[in-house]
């Protein structure tokens, strides 16, 4: 027996080991000079972190329980880093490409910078991992009560000491540990030196404690191999047989398979930690033979242990109490310490990598969305949020697994939770393999196929976990959530006899890849998810860092800055913009935002803050292919209003055009109008000096001259008088026009028998007629038909007509003739002379006022010429025409058309 | 056979009160009532002084008076113009094509008479 004391001295003194070397080995690394920090043989012992408490304690009680089936937990990883280091060579180089620093960043990275599957992947994470960091808890004070003697061989507590206590102080060394190494730096990497110098030389420690325990075990009390292994059937344990390459022992092969990778804690160290590709080289064989080294003396170890030790002696703790039996108690506590190694090792670095996680993938992001409440809105503050946040989440996972170690110590829960974890995180599998190879794999199917995955084996293996701890969960497990057997957690639809873990094995990744397969193939990429697929697919066709992400940029070199100073500090900014300064060839302060240079720089923010948020944070600053949807909006809107505003100028100008144009026509129009009014004042003044001429000039001759005969004074008085009716005619006339030019009707149209209005003019005329000599040629009456006139104004129009016709025909036989037709549409008239009819120049200008025709010889032309003009308007009022036919031979025709109205209407 | 005045109007009641007052004036007259027969009495009857109105049917007073300066046997004849039209215009046109005088109607028979006279003055 060895005294708690010495066992919890050794432990301390170890501890600070730990702490001397990683801090030394950090100096070292920073000063440049651990070269050796960096090798394939460090790198490759950090890697068996993988070998945990679980594995260094557990794989004895699993040999001694199940024969070989622990061989497949070092298996799959052998397969792995043996058969797929092309594979892992594919994910180191993306990861070192890509600046990646976690598994989470990983796939969010590759699914379009997901911030969903980032958060769905760590929340996956730190489920399954803190029921394991649980694990190493119970270990350490498993280990610990049994070496002092503090419990039975068989395990039982007795209470010498408080476990509680004791798990608590482990965890909080532990916290101090990795804060105080894991988050000393936001690097770019992630790559803490002097942490991996310390998981290393635990590994060191682990294999030689295992190592010395199987050496004494073998060939001390054993033997040798042969005569150990010769006991493997006295002992009870198969070393052949069915069981071998059961559906079991394939499952646990594949676990550990995808553990080796999607363990947050693998996944740090392989691919986060690695600091040149070749390294992995030396992996592929070192790390197997390592294992191979760790196991060898298992199966000796569980032989020995069980044909030795009493019968219910803990298979689990044989790695202890054996050599306790032996009274080895030097040996015994190097065993604990062996074991105690390999706990904190696994605690340290999961608690590193899902720190990084939390920090990143939900811690980042909120703050990112809400810049001000964490202090963002000034200087330097995303580094010290970015390693207040770690360390927050370092304190948080430990305490969460300190948490779960309380609660759950009187139970059996822990027990199977090595194996619960590793399916937790083979879920990350398909998408992980997806996100290699399969270009078509999208952020939707990816997250579908996690929830999908994440969720069965939540209810099919991680809930079953607390069968013995819940009657609940008990309940569920044995009759199905709501009592439906189809929903059993250990048999789902119905398929019974399968183990519990193929069985959640089967249907959680059987739904997980199908729902990453389905609804791929169903749903589209984003253009950020084909880049980057392409990007990830590709990772091993195209130059490192040659890919542009904003295709157009339009930062300010000063904003860049400002942001890489935020989150990478002003040292490492200015080294960053000088390095690339220099690649191009010229001054810091001359740097162009190129693409090249925006996509170098996004790598190195998501080297500290992950691909997403710094894909968010650069898009704040560089407006290219991330515009924000309201700012494409505003763009589009201002566009918009561009063109509307363009438009509405066009329509204005052309408006203005149109206006101008309207202008000018009714300018050429009034311009008219004034000669016309010229023209006509013109006319008006002559019409009206002519009769005054006559009347001034008798007058004046009836004033100078008393000897007048009274027959010349008479006529002389005549024509005086003659010339006063001809005056007031003509200012008649003028008046009537205008009237009618303007639009005053002074008359009311009704049902006129047009023919009566004719008669009534032709007898009117003729004395006139009679005077000349003429011929009237009068046609056949027609139908009586009504049109809508005033009698009286359309007698006057062909009294005009007529008189015209009779006026100026100055033929030999000269004659007038009338012709009449009426039927149900309209009433016509022609009027025919014989006379010298009018001019061709003169035709168009017939009707315009004053354009009187060429007088005849006679004496009796009286008129001012206004006469066709007030007819044509007094017929237009009558919606009629009056209209110069066109035809052969001498004199005019002048054709008056009118409207028939219906006969109803004129009757009444 | 020569007159002392050729009168070419249209108007039948202006040249009736014309040829009252040129007779009473002691004048011989001839009249017309169109342009081309003002030019073609201008031959015949050899005035002594051309009263010529400007708007005359067939042939304008204006053409009359242009047609008459281009005849070296008429170029010389005296013309008094009349115009009821009254603007500086037709005034213009007539001094520009050689007429001797020019009255607008309405004019006073006095008016007229001394034009004619004043015209006659050179071969009275």
């Amino acid at each position: 027996m060895i005294s708690a004391n010495v066992a919890i001295a050794t432990a301390v003194a170890y501890v600070i080991v730990l702490f001397a070397l990683a801090y030394f080995s950090d100096q070292r690394a920073r000063s440049g000079r651990g070269k050796f920090l960096r090798s394939p043989l460090i790198y490759t012992l950090a890697i068996s972190v993988y070998c945990t408490s679980w594995t260094f304690y557990g794989a004895v009680g699993s040999a001694a329980r199940n024969g070989l089936e622990y061989l497949a937990i070092y298996l799959g990883p052998t397969l792995v880093f043996t058969g797929w280091w092309f594979g892992l060579r594919k994910l180191v180089r993306i990861g070192r490409s890509q600046r990646i620093t976690s598994i989470a960043d990983l796939l969010s990275s590759r699914f379009g910078k997901s911030g969903r599957i980032a958060v769905l992947v760590t929340l996956i994470a730190v489920t399954a991992t803190t029921p394991y960091i649980a694990l190493q808890l119970k270990a350490i004070t498993s280990s610990l009560q049994v070496i002092t003697g503090a419990s039975a061989v068989n395990g039982a507590a007795t209470g010498a000491f408080d476990e509680v206590q004791l798990a608590l102080v482990i965890a909080a060394s532990m916290a101090v540990f990795t804060i105080l190494f894991g988050t000393r730096n936001v690097d770019a990497n992630e790559q803490h030196h002097g942490v991996v110098a310390a998981i290393a030389f635990e590994a060191v420690v682990k294999f030689l404690a295992l190592a010395a325990v199987g050496i004494f075990v073998v060939f001390g009390i054993g033997g040798g191999f042969s005569e150990v292994y010769s006991r493997a059937a006295e002992a009870g344990v198969t070393l052949e047989g069915s069981e071998m390459f059961s559906s079991r022992w394939v499952a646990i092969n594949v676990l550990a398979a995808a553990a080796i990778i999607c363990l947050p804690r693998q996944f740090q160290i392989t691919v986060v930690e690695n600091s040149d590709e070749r390294h992995l080289r030396t992996a592929s064989w070192a790390f197997p033979l390592y294992l191979f080294g760790m196991s060898i003396f298992t199966m000796p170890i569980a032989i020995v242990g069980l044909s030795m030790l009493p019968a219910g002696a803990n298979p689990d703790l044989f790695v202890l109490t054996l050599p306790l039996t032996f009274d080895q108690d030097a040996l015994a506590l190097f065993a604990f310490i062996g074991g105690f190694s390999s706990a904190t090792s696994m605690i340290i670095i999961a608690s590193i990598a899902l720190s990084i996680m939390v920090s990143n993938h939900i811690v980042m992001p909120l703050a990112l969305r809400t810049p001000n409440s964490f202090g963002l809105g000034d200087g330097k503050g995303v580094t010290t949020l970015l390693l207040n946040s770690r360390r927050a989440a370092t304190v948080f996972i430990l305490a969460l697994g300190f948490i779960y170690f309380w609660a759950t110590q009187e139970s059996a829960a822990l027990a199977a939770i090595g194996l619960i974890a590793f399916a937790g995180v083979a879920q990350f599998v398909p998408a992980l393999i997806a996100a290699l190879y399969w270009r078509e794999a999208n952020a939707k199917g990816a997250l579908a196929g996690l929830v999908m995955g994440f969720a069965l084996w939540g209810y099919t293996l991680f809930l079953p976990s607390f069968e013995s701890s819940s009657p609940w969960v008990a309940d569920i497990v044995a009759n199905g959530a709501w009592g439906i057997a189809l929903l059993k957690p250990q048999a789902l639809l119905g398929m019974h006899g399968l183990d519990p873990l193929v069985h959640s094995v089967f249907w959680s990744l059987f739904a997980n890849t199908f729902a990453l397969v389905t609804i791929s193939l169903a749903t589209k990429q984003s253009a950020l998810e084909q880049l980057q697929s392409a990007l990830f697919v590709d990772a091993f066709r195209r130059p490192p860092g040659g890919e542009s992400r904003f295709a157009r940029s339009s930062a300010a070199i000063n904003d860049l800055f400002f942001v890489a100073q935020r989150v990478l500090g002003y040292e490492r900014a200015a080294a960053l913009f000088d390095e690339f300064a220099a690649h191009t060839g010229v001054q810091r302060r001359a740097l162009e935002p190129t693409p090249e240079f925006i996509s170098i720089l996004e790598k190195e923010l998501a080297g500290s803050i992950g691909a997403a948020s710094a894909h968010v944070m650069l898009s704040q600053v560089v407006s290219g292919d991330n515009i924000s949807l309201e700012e494409v909006m505003q763009m589009a809107d201002e566009t918009q209003q561009a063109i509307e505003y363009s438009q509405q100028l066009e329509q204005t100008s052309d408006e203005l055009r149109s206006t101008a144009r309207k202008l000018q026509r009714a300018n050429e129009r009034l311009r008219e109008l004034d000669q016309q009014k010229d023209e006509f004042l013109s006319q008006v003044s002559h019409e009206v000096r002519t009769p005054m001429t006559s009347i001034r000039s008798f007058s004046e001759i009836l004033l100078d001259h008393q000897d007048l005969s009274n027959k010349e004074r008479e006529r002389f008085l005549t024509t005086i008088h003659t010339e006063s009716l001809r005056l007031t005619s003509l200012l008649d006339e003028i008046l009537d026009l205008n009237a009618l030019e303007r639009g005053e009707q002074k008359w009311i149209n009704s049902p006129t028998s047009a023919n009566a209005a004719l008669e009534r003019a032709i007898d009117v005329c003729t004395p006139l007629i009679r005077k000349r000599e003429m011929e009237l040629k009068l046609g056949p009456p027609p139908a009586e038909v009504h049109v809508n006139a005033n009698p009286d104004r359309l007698c006057q129009v062909f009294i005009n007509l007529i008189s015209n016709a009779a006026k100026y025909n100055d033929a030999d036989e000269p004659f007038i003739e009338v012709k009449r037709s009426a039927d149900g549409q309209q009433f016509r008239v022609d009027i025919r002379d014989n006379g010298p009819g009018i001019p061709a120049s003169e035709q168009k200008r017939i009707f315009e006022k004053f354009s009187r025709g060429r007088r005849g010889s006679s004496s009796d032309q009286t008129g001012a010429g206004l006469g066709l003009a007030i007819s044509r308007e007094i017929i237009s009022n009558m919606d009629g025409k009056l209209e110069l036919v066109r035809r052969r031979g001498r004199g005019a025709c002048f054709r008056v058309t009118l409207p028939v109205i219906a006969e109803v209407e004129a009757a009444e | 056979m020569s007159v002392d005045v050729l009168i070419a109007e249209d108007e039948p009641s202006i040249l009736d009160s014309l040829e009252f007052i040129f007779r009473r004036a002691g004048w011989s007259i001839s009249s017309v009532a169109d342009g081309e027969a003002a030019i073609a009495a201008v031959g015949e009857t050899a005035p002594r002084v051309l009263v010529l109105d400007v708007m005359l049917p067939k042939r304008s007073g204006f053409e009359v008076l242009k047609h008459i300066r281009s005849q070296a046997r008429t170029a010389g004849l005296p013309v008094l113009m009349l115009t009821a039209k009254g603007q500086q215009q037709d005034r213009r046109t007539a001094e520009a094509l050689g007429a001797n005088g020019f009255v607008t109607k309405p004019y006073s028979n006095a008016e007229v008479v001394d034009a004619v006279r004043k015209l006659m003055g050179g071969t009275a």
